[in-house]
């Protein structure tokens, strides 16, 4: 790829539910190879800009999107780019774990190959445990790959659901939430995942959990209401708030 | 404290009466059970498993009964009407669940659920008038010539026959096949799509998930249908022609199936072993329809029962 | 994207694209049944449609003029007689699935009521023949009977679902005031159902008022006005299948005329039951 310093450049982004605004004038670029957290309490926005990221957003009856979302310097909400093919570069994991359960472990992380036309067995195996060792759960899982899905453990089945996003081999990860349904040792398992993909791709994860957001990302940023109220750098987020809002909410005075 | 004993004996009343009511569906089925058996009983010890087998029917002389080609009749009906009908009724249940937005798709089940509440005798009126002169008009001609080589597809053509009640019985169970696939789709759960759209599936690999997600309630739908078209009488007798034989000569040839002979013959027949042999046909019938009912109705039970909070959300 | 991975994207699209008409095509083919059945039944039957028709019996050979009121009134009457059986019944059944649900019974009467629902209609009216026919006769009784079997399930299982929708809240807070189960039943809960319990009971109405095979069975053809509970009545539905191909016009034209009268009976108890409720029922 060309050398965009950002792997997405948000610009003038308002989203809506029908009539309802939820997202008002968000600006904000996103780096490459570096965990990008988005922070804020619940229904700030914090989904709906994840998933403005992908074009999920409209996939909801009723929602619209007004601005730009540069991936890779093109704006995505272009006229003749087709959603499908972005979302196929950007992968995206859920706040529950949602393995297809009428397939194997083996389909489950094959399919988006198989969607896009691979059908070679030997490319199809490799990128398989290519993609499930990368997510952590190879060793777990390899001896029953044709296995149900669906009887995996619940940190598992997210593992086996990030391991599906990472088969296609995106250009970046937007994670939902994705520790809110598993227990600590799971959640463990998935942050220390989320450390090693920002060396090879954008992740952007949404959370409520803010130590999370400290101990997993490199840049944060701090929605309220449907405003980008403050972006810069976890630390300097963390340890020097520049908006009193922020520091409202980081030291739990809300939210 | 007997203002306490009177609440406590209204209570059991209510309980008693309901559950009284409620039991009777177990008395109506297990009455007709014994009352087919029964009626059926001369014919039974007559002619035995030969009546299952059997390919003659001849009130007026031999007197022989034989049921085999009335069930081949009714299966093969069955077979054509779930071959056109089970796409198009898949097709409607996803226009319904995946294609269309909410509102519209409320108006058009009540309209696709209009077809189910149009009784089968009027469906045989229109067959006769309508449809059967419409096939052998402009349909069956150009199907002759292209499939002609075929048994299948050669001999004259009347515009009733097989394949027409075959036709008329698929359009009579696409509103029952599609409305309850369209629920079992509409009961997929959303992270299912959302998974499969975040990974780049175009609409129909979407759908595709869908399908493969909601399969056994599909089975249980067509199935369903099946049993619906295997009992279907008036709007079959009144296009299939009600010609007793092993094989129709093509698809365009006339038969008759199970509930065909019984609408046809039942008031007509004058002694007790046609009567009783009739009353077998709808013995044979009822079991078919039984069978086919129970296991539609747990595939059903099965697939919707766990999804059931999300299916009306 | 690869030049492999290209190729393959415009033929996804192509699939997407033809399925997309394929599933609307079906829309259409499923529909266009149900518009030429209303489409002919009204062209076909409502100009013979008059005063006159709607108040004489059938006609006999060679006589002319006619009209369908004697089927009129013996559809009605059989309607009314088989509701007096299977609305109570049927109703009481749904207050028993919906009140007692957490009985092991309950869900075995759901199960063998849907069913029983399942069953054709001409086994029911063979079932009908071999109770009452074989006792007193071809008779308004026996259809009655045959159509009461029917409208059971379908009721039972309105009524049920009508019950559901009551709140939890409202008997709660009725029983709360020390009032007991039956009464907050009969006085709260039901009058809180009563719209969706009487749309059940329209729907398996409009059920019956169009089955012929059980009529067929139980009653045969009747000529002439209601004579007795234990005699025949004539039927709309049987008068189409009876006349549709009968060698006289003025016969042919009264199956026409009562399709017309039953389709629009049935489609104006459909329309009021969608305009009554909002909930959907199977």
């Amino acid at each position: 790829m060309m050398g965009h310093p950002y792997k997405f450049e948000v610009e003038k982004l308002d989203a809506y539910f029908g009539e309802k605004k939820v997202l008002n004038n968000i600006n904000m670029k996103i780096r490459d190879k570096a965990v990008t957290a988005i922070i804020g309490p619940s229904g700030c926005g914090k989904t709906t800009l994840l998933r403005c990221l992908n074009r999920m957003h409209e996939i909801i009856p009723g929602a619209r999107v007004h601005g730009k979302v540069l991936f890779n310097g093109v704006n995505i909400y272009d006229d003749e780019i087709d959603p499908v093919t972005i979302r196929r570069k950007i992968g995206m994991v859920f706040q529950k774990p949602n393995p297809f359960p009428m397939m194997s472990i083996y389909e489950n992380v094959a399919i988006g190959l198989k969607l896009n036309g691979v059908r070679e067995r030997k490319k199809l195996d490799s990128a398989v445990e290519r993609a499930l060792k990368m997510a952590n759960l190879w060793d777990e899982v390899k001896n029953d790959l044709h296995r149900s899905g669906a009887s995996l453990s619940g940190g598992q089945q997210q593992r086996l659901c990030i391991a599906r996003a990472l088969a296609v081999e995106p250009e970046a990860i937007l994670m939902d939430e994705p520790c809110s349904a598993l227990d600590p040792i799971a959640t463990e398992k998935i942050e220390s995942l989320i450390r090693n993909l920002a060396e090879e791709y954008a992740v952007i994860i949404v959370t409520h959990n803010m130590q999370q957001a400290a101990r997993v990302s490199d840049f944060t940023a701090f929605l309220y209401l449907g405003e980008l109220i403050e972006y810069g750098t976890t630390k300097e987020l963390f340890e020097n708030p520049k908006n009193p809002l922020t520091e409202k909410y980081i030291t739990g005075r809300f939210g | 404290m007997k203002d306490f004993r009177e609440k406590l004996r209204g209570d059991y009343l209510l309980f008693l009466l309901t559950g009284a009511s409620a039991s009777s569906v177990f008395i109506i089925i297990g009455l007709i059970v014994y009352k087919l058996i029964e009626g059926s009983w001369l014919s039974i010890q007559r002619f035995g498993i030969g009546f299952l087998i059997g390919t003659e029917w001849d009130p007026a002389i031999s007197q022989n009964f034989g049921a085999l080609p009335l069930i081949s009749g009714t299966l093969v009906t069955s077979g054509i009407a779930l071959l056109i009908g089970v796409p198009i009724s898949l097709g409607v249940g996803l226009v319904l669940s995946e294609y269309m937005p909410r509102q519209l798709s409320f108006a058009t089940s009540f309209v696709i659920e209009l077809l189910a509440a149009i009784p089968s005798v009027i469906y045989g009126l229109w067959g006769i008038f309508t449809l059967a002169p419409f096939l052998r008009d402009n349909v069956y001609p150009y199907l002759q010539a292209l499939l002609g080589f075929t048994p299948l597809f050669s001999g004259p053509i009347y515009g009733g026959g097989v394949l027409t009640a075959g036709i008329i019985l698929a359009i009579m169970i696409i509103p029952t096949i599609s409305s309850i696939s369209r629920d079992v789709f509409s009961a997929v759960p959303n992270s299912q799509r959302e998974a499969v759209i975040s990974l780049g599936a175009t609409r129909w690999e979407t759908v595709k998930i869908v399908m493969s997600y909601a399969r056994s309630g599909v089975i249980g739908a067509v199935l369903l249908g099946l049993g619906r078209a295997v009992g279907e009488t008036m709007a079959v007798t009144m296009v299939i022609g009600n010609r007793f034989q092993v094989f129709p000569s093509s698809l365009f040839d006339a038969w008759y199936t199970l509930a065909a002979i019984i609408a046809n013959e039942f008031t007509e027949a004058t002694y007790d072993l046609y009567l009783s042999a009739l009353i077998e046909v709808g013995l044979v019938l009822f079991l078919f329809t039984l069978m086919i009912n129970i296991l539609a109705r747990i595939i059903i039970l099965r697939a919707l029962g766990p999804m059931r909070g999300i299916a009306r959300e | 994207m690869r030049g492999s991975e290209m190729y393959h994207y415009r033929m996804r699209r192509l699939v997407d694209g033809l399925m997309r008409v394929l599933v609307w095509l079906a829309l259409v083919v499923a529909l266009i049944p149900l518009f030429s059945i209303l489409g002919e039944v009204f062209s076909k039957g409502a100009p013979h449609l008059n005063m006159d028709v709607l108040i004489s019996p059938m006609p006999t050979v060679g006589e002319q003029g006619g009209g369908i009121g004697n089927a009129i009134q013996g559809t009605l009457i059989t309607i009314f007689l088989a509701s007096i059986i299977g609305v109570p019944l049927g109703v009481l059944s749904g207050i028993f699935l919906s009140e007692y649900g957490e009985f092991k019974l309950s869900s075995a009467v759901r199960f063998f009521n849907d069913v029983l629902s399942g069953f054709p209609s001409i086994v029911i009216g063979i079932f009908s023949y071999t109770i009452i026919v074989t006792s007193i006769g071809f008779s308004v009784m026996a259809a009655a009977f045959a159509l009461a079997i029917i409208m059971i399930p379908i009721i039972t299982r309105t009524t049920e679902e009508a019950l559901k929708i009551v709140p939890l809240t409202v008997r709660e807070a009725a029983l709360a005031l020390g009032i007991s189960r039956w009464k907050t039943l009969i006085y709260i809960v039901i009058r809180g159902a009563k719209r969706g319990i009487a749309t059940g009971i329209l729907l398996a109405i409009a059920r019956v008022a169009g089955e012929s095979a059980p009529i067929l069975i139980t009653m045969g053809y009747w000529r002439w006005w209601f004579s007795g509970l234990n005699k025949p009545v004539a039927n709309l539905a049987l008068n189409i299948y009876l006349f549709a191909v009968s060698p006289f016009d003025n016969w042919r034209n009264l199956a026409w005329l009562s399709a017309l009268t039953l389709t629009a009976m049935i489609l104006m108890i459909n329309v009021v039951m969608r305009i009554f409720t909002k909930e959907k029922y199977i």
